[in-house]
């Protein structure tokens, strides 16, 4: 059988860095086809070339045997291939068939398109009223939006970029479900993922790239997670370690806490109790937006709430704001981190400072650049981030490495109480181990970490008790060793009757 | 087809931050020769008459420094301002309170000789314009309101108080029912640098608040929590700066400054109040602010300039007929010149095959 879709000797640069070096590819018709490496390995850029978004400097794009260059998005669009990002681009005001009709070619018509749009998530089982508002929606529906408006354009390629990250278990079963369905309809399906198990569950071939070249091209059945791993970066990934815990007396505790969103678009908090103690690692799962934002807001002092609602080491300091809290010991590590945890358009010296004034960086109200500029070497050493030195700026450093500053950075001020999201959302394998890894340390050495994050595998690694937030209320916390990944998931969608 | 591309530097560009503002007069003066062209002049005797006779004149050069000492001093302080996104439109509004509290302070002492008196009105000037800019910053900080809008009404409101002020209780009562002030004793003035001239010693001091403004900004923790909550609220908040005290400052060094400055026009090439005691000062420095980038040096560079576009301007209205509409142009041309200039500070221009 002919392929759909070919890449030959694909090679792009960026100045001296070759981001996809001579990278070859087959994809079948029907075929799920993953696309496996780190961050930086030049998945992004292999996708973007194919969907038009950026021109390959040299190499072959064959569609169906026939040589190709495709100019923009459009043109790949008008070839038959369609892409859903990572990040959702729909519009959180109107509904789900003005944000189709937005794209739609041809006479605008709401009638017709959200009659097709109700056939082809039936035929798919990808069901969503057209006519909801998409603030509404819950993520795993939004991304039903985007793939609906992918179909509506009939694709015989769709890319996805890391569909699973965002979603709950249960949801991920019924996403491959869809995506087996496409298949089976002759749509061949480029998946791109860093999760092992899921490739090797869904995925008919996987071509996996390291430095921008191809490193091997495997059927995943037939190949263990633990030699994708080794393929994809290079060299064995050194396990996590989890030394038991010896949990001491309660250093973080929240009783109570009730709080109305500052988003209109937010989920109220309701009656949230934690207690995290010295010396362990607490998680908290849950698919975001059900008061993620909130908590982390009321427990950072970003937002302050009832005065005895939060305690650190038994005083109370939810009537405090982030800079006092922090004077007392509190560090948090967001989940945004260009804008919130860094300044994009300052350099990591200015960004170490940011939070890390305490630590001797300020003399009488003047900065003093030599103990800063150590401090920002003193991470960078540390924590392994790759850049140019410390006067790059933040924005030109990749999200891993980047991470890796900002959790060095909040690492190194010794918190009694270090609460982090998503610690390594969109980290490559070996740099999340590594980060897994220092959060464990920091908790054994007797400060309480807090831990909120999508990735169910992340917390069942690094986590002595888990908690699962849903719709605002928060589950009483569960010994790491009594857990399984079902109940988890089951509480995470709000169908045990028994979550507190 | 070779086609020019930008690309993001990793590091913004320093030597270019020096580059880039020579590049944008240069780019003014090109365009501005087929403009002159058009207008039916010589370009390259206009543009001698704009920017070097001026400066040909000790009178020339000290008019230059007069007119460039308040467009300095309120850029300066709207520079800090803008630096924490806080967007004070109403320097203008400043310097006339400033202006007017200053005036308030040397009419109280103007019999008799006093050595503190310019001090003492310096010190009202100042607070008068921070009182006028603490409007705006309390507004803000308690009602959520836009200071942009707030500290531009306030502006009017300070002319019409003024006007108010010179037509009633500090109308000169020997002034022959003028609307102005008495003029200032001797002691409320400053005396020129050099006699026959009208430039003062203000300037010193405004030399060394462009020295005070470098220290802020570039070197102590406050002018690094105001940029950082300029360049991101989110992270300012995330690292815990206090908004409402940045935005306080912001107002308060901004206001200070304008006021400042209206006390030195008051006090010095104009010795009283009048309904009209500003060419537009206020507004101008904002100009002054963005041509500065933003920086204590490229304020102090940038008032220098626009200075120079005034004096030039009104030079060649006045030797060549040039229309005042040609000069308020070329002032935009700048501008326009040195926003197009300030991309190449952080991009570099790539030829891509």
């Amino acid at each position: 059988m002919r392929p759909r879709l070919a890449l030959e000797a694909i090679t792009k640069r960026y100045g001296s860095v070759a981001a996809n070096d001579s990278v070859s590819l087959l994809v079948a018709p029907g075929e799920i086809h993953a696309v496996l490496g780190e961050n930086g390995a030049g998945k992004s850029t292999l996708m973007k070339i194919i969907y038009g978004a950026i021109r390959a400097d040299a190499g072959e794009i064959f569609w169906e045997d026939r040589q190709v260059s495709i100019a923009s998005p459009s043109a790949a669009r008008e070839l038959g291939i369609g892409m859903v990002y990572q990040h959702f681009s729909l519009f959180e005001t109107v509904s789900v068939v003005d944000n189709i009709a937005l794209v739609n070619k041809g006479r605008f018509d709401r009638a017709g398109l959200a009659t097709r749009i109700s056939h082809l998530s039936e035929r798919y089982g990808l069901p969503v009223d057209p006519h909801r508002l998409v603030h509404h929606l819950s993520v795993g529906e939004r991304q039903r939006v985007e793939i609906l408006r992918c179909l509506l354009q009939s694709p015989k390629l769709l890319i996805l970029d890391e569909p699973t990250s965002v979603l709950a278990p249960q949801a991920v079963v019924r996403l491959f479900e869809v995506l087996r369905a496409l298949a089976a309809d002759g749509c061949s399906i480029l998946y791109i993922s860093h999760k092992l198990e899921e490739i090797r569950e869904l995925c008919d071939g996987a071509t996996i790239l390291r430095g921008g070249k191809v490193v091997g091209a495997v059927k995943p059945a037939e190949v263990s997670a633990a030699e994708l791993a080794r393929l994809m970066v290079g060299a064995a990934v050194a396990p996590v370690t989890r030394p038991p815990a010896v949990a001491g007396r309660a250093r973080l505790t929240v009783r109570g806490l009730s709080l109305q969103p500052a988003d209109p678009f937010g989920t109220a908090l309701r009656g949230v109790e934690l207690e995290v103690r010295a010396g362990e690692v607490v998680g908290i799962a849950g698919v975001s937006g059900n008061g993620q934002a909130e908590l982390l807001d009321a427990l950072s002092g970003e937002r302050i709430s009832a005065v005895d609602t939060v305690l650190l080491d038994g005083t109370p300091i939810a009537h405090l704001g982030a800079g006092a809290r922090r004077q007392r010991g509190l560090a948090f590590i967001p989940e945004e981190r260009l804008g919130r945890g860094a300044v994009p358009g300052m350099s990591l010296k200015e960004n170490a400072l940011l939070t890390g004034y305490r630590e001797g960086l300020v003399q009488r109200g003047f900065t003093r650049s030599g103990r800063i500029e150590a401090f920002a070497r003193r991470i960078i050493d540390g924590f392994d981030v790759r850049c140019s030195g410390t006067d790059a700026v933040a924005a030109s450093l990749s999200g891993g490495n980047l991470q890796k500053f900002i959790v060095g950075r909040e690492r190194s001020l010794e918190p009694a109480v270090l609460i982090v999201s998503q610690p390594t959302w969109g980290v490559d394998v070996a740099a999340a181990a590594f980060l897994r890894q220092s959060l464990i340390d920091l908790s054994r050495k007797g400060a309480a970490v807090l831990i909120v994050s999508e990735e169910l595998e992340e917390l069942l690694e690094v986590c002595d008790r888990i908690a699962v937030l849903f719709h605002g209320r928060l589950s009483a916390a569960m010994p790491r060793e009594a857990i399984s990944i079902d109940q988890l998931g089951l509480l995470m969608t709000g169908t045990d009757a028994g979550a507190a | 087809m070779n086609r020019l591309y930008l690309e993001r530097r990793a590091v913004p560009s320093r030597i270019m931050g020096f580059i880039a503002p020579a590049l944008a007069l240069l780019a003014m003066i090109v365009c501005a020769i087929p403009m002159l062209e058009l207008a039916g002049l010589a370009p390259l005797a206009t543009l001698r008459v704009f920017f070097l006779q001026p400066l040909s004149t000790g009178n020339g050069i000290s008019e230059w420094l007069l007119k460039a000492n308040p467009l300095i001093l309120i850029g300066l302080g709207l520079a800090v301002g803008y630096r924490a996104n806080v967007w004070n439109i109403g320097a203008e509004g400043m310097y006339t309170v400033g202006a007017i509290c200053a005036a308030w302070v040397a009419l109280h002492f103007a019999a008799g000789v006093h050595h503190w008196l310019l001090a003492a009105m310096m010190l009202a000037g100042i607070l008068g314009g921070m009182a006028w800019a603490a409007i705006p910053a309390f507004l803000k900080t308690h009602l959520n309101t836009s200071e942009i809008l707030v500290s531009l009404m306030l502006t009017y409101v300070a002319q019409l108080l003024l006007s108010w002020l010179v037509n009633g209780p500090m109308q000169d009562p020997e002034g022959l029912n003028y609307p102005q002030t008495a003029l200032f004793s001797e002691s409320a003035t400053f005396s020129p640098l050099i006699a026959g001239m009208r430039v003062n010693a203000s300037i010193f001091i405004t030399l060394g608040a462009v020295v005070l403004a470098w220290l802020l900004l570039d070197r102590s923790f406050l002018g690094f929590q105001l940029k950082v909550s300029g360049a991101a609220p989110a992270a300012a908040r995330y690292a815990g700066y206090a908004q409402a005290r940045l935005t306080w400052i912001s107002l308060a060094v901004s206001g200070a400054t304008a006021g400042l400055a209206g006390m030195f026009e008051a006090a010095g090439p104009l010795g009283q109040l009048s309904p009209v005691i500003s060419p537009g000062y206020g507004f101008a420095a904002i100009i002054v602010a963005f041509i500065g980038r933003l920086r204590p040096i490229g304020v102090l560079c940038g008032g220098l300039l626009l200075s120079l576009l005034y004096l030039g301007g009104e030079a060649a209205q006045m030797s060549m007929n040039v229309p005042a509409a040609l000069s308020r142009s070329f002032q935009g041309l700048l501008l326009f010149c040195l926003l197009a200039t300030d991309v190449l500070v952080d991009f570099r221009i790539r030829v891509k095959a």
